[in-house]
């Protein structure tokens, strides 16, 4: 993590390595490095089938686990039918996929030291707005089919509320169409920021308790360990940041969904 | 800044991956298992339902069972309260039927061995007169040597008794 001797780059935990040789890999003119983000990808992909495998056993009577599954399709069920109604059943293989996958990819970029030790860093793809990006485009993609599907060029009544003076109408549409082009940013950048930010402060203050215990015992004493309790404090608080941004990232994207089937 | 430094060599592998990984996700994970699991919720959820529906019917059939069963057995009780009460009143009939029919019978008897007792008195009473008309000539003939005539013992000996 130590870019320079003795300096600590809150950043480098970001940097995108290729691993296995895979530097050169391309598919029409264009790299598609086997890196560690993908890696991790892979990995909480690979966690999530492990949960749902869990979920599989189809008793009448649920074990524990079971139970924990069937809690997490049942809550996004019900997300979905709170904000769009019966129509939004069939988007629960999208939106649960979308807010499992992050919520795996925020809790395991969080996975603690004793891996950092044998040389293994998680790798947190979500902090990286490539990835964020593509998420939200997905849901931005799907907004636009569905909303030009169903109600066709009547869909560009959503950037006109109901009861806008005639006078009003064409300021009043550009701004709507302003706010829901910047929608797929939005849903973008809050979750890389919120990730990335969680990431560098930890990383800022481990660099602290690194530092002080350089400087002397006494240092190391008197710095270092009101840091640490710091560090727990927030790391608690990231493990909840985890949480709460696979939620919003899911939630809003039902809602945007939402404006597609019924308009308002 | 990694996420922008190394945006333009990156961008490619992370699309890519991305787009791979996550639709494997998509398709194995939400299209596959998921629906399964919310059928396996919706299965359970019937289940309880036509459960309970079952339990309330079979409460319903129970309680309607035992109210036919009280009322039959109501009815049982009334009708064999009634079939004692005839019994009862059948047989104090029979017995003051026979009673009266065995009172008539002592009656009879006692009136009978009433009347035989006092014809047996009247015959000891007659006999005794004659036995003391003749143990009274005898005491006179053996006393007085007086050879009295029988009327006239006899007459003498009804006086006495009659006087006592």
């Amino acid at each position: 993590m130590a870019a320079e001797a003795g300096k600590v780059d809150p950043m480098h935990q970001f940097t995108i390595e290729p691993l296995f040789g895979s530097n050169n890999w391309e598919i029409a003119g264009f790299n598609i490095a086997f890196t560690n983000s993908a890696l991790w990808m892979a990995i909480a992909a690979a966690a999530l089938w492990l949960f749902m495998i869990g979920g599989m056993k189809r008793q009448l009577v649920p074990n524990r686990w079971q139970m924990a599954v069937e809690t997490f399709t049942g809550f996004i069920d019900d997300t979905l039918q709170a904000n769009i109604g019966k129509e939004g059943r069939k988007y629960v293989p999208y939106i649960f996929s979308l807010f499992m996958f992050i919520l795996f990819a925020n809790l395991m970029g969080l996975l603690p030291l004793p891996l950092a030790i044998v040389g293994v860093h998680p790798f947190t793809f979500t902090s990286h707005f490539t990835v964020t990006g593509i998420l939200a485009l997905l849901t931005f993609l799907i907004v636009l089919v569905v909303g030009f599907w169903k109600h066709g060029l009547h869909f560009f009544s959503l950037f006109v509320p109901h009861g806008t003076p005639m006078l009003m109408i064409p300021l009043i549409f550009v701004v709507e169409l302003f706010s829901f082009l910047v929608r797929p940013f939005s849903l973008a950048l809050r979750l890389f920021v919120a990730m990335m930010a969680g990431h560098v402060l930890l990383e800022i203050l481990a660099s602290f308790i690194v530092d002080s215990a350089n400087a002397g015992a006494g240092w190391g004493l008197v710095i270092g360990i009101p840091i640490m309790v710091l560090m727990l404090a927030i790391s608690a608080l990231e493990i909840l940041v985890a949480g709460i941004q696979a939620y919003v990232f899911a939630l809003l994207s039902t809602l945007y969904i939402n404006d597609a089937e019924n308009l308002h | 800044m990694p996420q922008l430094s190394q945006l333009a060599e990156t961008y490619a592998s992370q699309i890519f991956w991305l787009l791979a990984i996550f639709g494997l996700v998509f398709f194995v994970i939400g299209r596959g298992m998921v629906p399964k699991v919310m059928d396996t919720v919706t299965t359970r959820d019937q289940q309880i339902q036509q459960d309970l529906t079952a339990a309330e019917a079979a409460r319903t059939k129970a309680d309607e069972e035992e109210e036919a069963w009280r009322k039959r057995e109501n009815d049982n009780r009334a009708q064999s309260q009634a079939l004692i009460n005839q019994a009862r009143v059948a047989a104090a009939e029979q017995v003051a039927a026979r009673l009266e029919v065995a009172q008539a019978g002592f009656d009879e008897k006692i009136a009978d061995a009433e009347a035989q007792i006092a014809a047996a008195r009247l015959a000891a009473t007659a006999e005794i007169e004659a036995v003391a008309s003749d143990a009274a000539q005898d005491i006179v003939e053996r006393v007085a040597g007086m050879h009295i005539a029988p009327q006239t013992a006899s007459a003498a000996v009804k006086e006495v008794m009659i006087h006592g």
